[in-house]
């Protein structure tokens, strides 16, 4: 079974397109890069994947269930543009929350804020943190529940170099086990190094959908100028 | 299922102790609202006490809306609400967390504001307390549901402070107007008889069935 599975979705801005006619497979364990030029789609497909919004026309599956179903929620991490974590609450109130919200086993978010190296801290309130403090806590809510399908709009944009390397070593430990990875990004060198298969979106249509070789690697513009407009 | 609800009430409840963004403004606003009131209307004048159950809930319903207005409104900071609406919580059971912290923290600026309006109104509130402490229990949650269910709805709106109220007062009419009878019947003396049980009735079942359609239609409100 497909670790996703994504047919004919279109989804429509009132008249406007956002996705045409979107046919995407991935199978468990791989990392797809899903690249594009800003306002190509990327982040309305990954949106529609992590059941945030539903497609006006086709379907999609993850795993077999259908995005929006508490099986398929419990598989899928979003790691999104914001952090999602509450600035009012300590680091520990914030993990505490998902660790119930998943049924998770106590111990677990105390288990992650030394993973993240936030366990010194783990009564402050997210308001007084740092910048890459509030980084590394996000990566933590959005692993906490080891997801096997993982979700990531951009994930490596904005972060401090700490974050950066503590992310790919997450990723890396996720793809071990068999976790499936859809990335956008426009950091397109890290992206098809770690990426097995590579998307490009253009104005909302699937311009390349395949395998990730190695001249996309050495050359990273080589798929806009081969597919691109 | 209770867990997972009572995790959003905590955690709603704890955000807002610890902001109290909207608790301030709710019971600053009542409280002004009873100084002006009190200046507008003659407190000994016997008409003042007639109006009492109107008054009464003016403050109660536009302060209440004062808090439930950041209901869904603190979930975007941060994008929080991506991250609720991706945990494997059913959105009734986010919406009932959501609503029950809402109605504690109404409920506890309409007791805060209660006292006030009795010493300002010279109102006995004491010997008809539980009577009316019924009816604003029945009363809140009417408005909570609505208020919670139209601020999932305006949470993208970008002047969803002027659209939710404009959403929820003319739904929330039929259990204002219970909710005001009742109120100035049961501070004049009266009792759960007569019109006041077929009011008590009105109120009961408007509760149940927009808690029901809230309830079933809260994903659709969520995620369309």
């Amino acid at each position: 079974m497909e670790a996703i599975a994504v047919k004919g979705v279109w989804k429509y801005f009132g008249d406007y397109p956002a996705l045409r006619e979107i046919d995407l497979t991935l199978a468990p364990g791989s990392c797809l890069a899903l690249i594009g030029r800003n306002g190509a789609g990327k982040t309305t497909l990954l949106r529609i994947l992590a059941g945030f919004s539903k497609p006006a026309k086709g379907s999609i599956l993850l795993n077999g269930h259908d995005p929006r179903s508490l099986e398929a929620r419990r598989l899928i991490g979003v790691l999104g543009h914001g952090i999602s974590v509450y600035d009012e609450l300590s680091a520990i109130e914030n993990l505490s929350l998902y660790e119930k919200l998943y049924g998770l086993p106590t111990g677990t978010a105390n288990r992650w804020l030394e993973r993240v190296s936030l366990d010194k801290v783990r009564t402050g309130l997210v308001r007084e943190f740092s910048r890459g403090m509030r980084q590394r806590l996000a990566i933590a809510r959005a692993f906490l529940h080891d997801p096997t399908v993982l979700i990531l709009d951009e994930p490596f944009t904005s972060l401090d170099d700490r974050a950066i390397a503590l992310l790919q070593s997450i990723l890396r430990e996720a793809r071990e086990r068999g976790a499936s990875v859809v990335m956008s990004t426009h950091q397109l060198r890290e992206a098809l190094e770690l990426a097995s298969e590579v998307a490009l979106l253009q104005r909302g249509k699937l311009a390349f959908s395949g395998i990730r070789t190695a001249e996309m690697v050495e050359d990273p513009a080589w798929l806009y100028n081969t597919y691109g407009e | 299922m209770a867990n997972k609800v009572w995790t959003i009430v905590a955690k709603d409840l704890r955000s807002e102790f610890r902001s109290k963004e909207s608790i301030n403004a709710a019971v600053s606003f009542a409280l002004v609202m009873l100084v002006i009131f009190n200046f507008a209307f003659d407190p000994t004048a016997e008409e003042t006490h007639t109006l009492s159950g109107g008054l009464l809930w003016i403050i109660f319903v536009f302060a209440g809306t004062l808090v439930l207005n950041r209901s869904f409104a603190r979930e975007l900071p941060n994008d929080c609400l991506d991250a609720l609406i991706a945990a494997p919580i059913p959105g009734f059971q986010l919406f009932l967390g959501k609503a029950i912290a809402g109605f504690i923290l109404v409920l506890g600026v309409e007791l805060i504001s209660l006292p006030v309006f009795g010493i300002f109104y010279d109102i006995d509130l004491i010997a008809p307390f539980w009577r009316l402490f019924l009816v604003m229990a029945l009363g809140t949650w009417a408005l909570t549901v609505i208020g919670t269910t139209f601020s999932a709805l305006t949470v993208n709106v970008r002047l969803r402070e002027i659209m939710l109220p404009m959403l929820i007062y003319p739904v929330l009419m039929p259990a204002l107007i219970a909710a005001i009878t009742m109120s100035g019947s049961i501070l004049d003396g009266g009792t759960f008889s007569g019109n006041n049980l077929i009011w008590l009735k009105l109120l009961s079942g408007f509760s149940v069935i927009y808690t029901a359609l809230a309830v079933g239609l809260i994903d659709i409100v969520l995620v369309g």
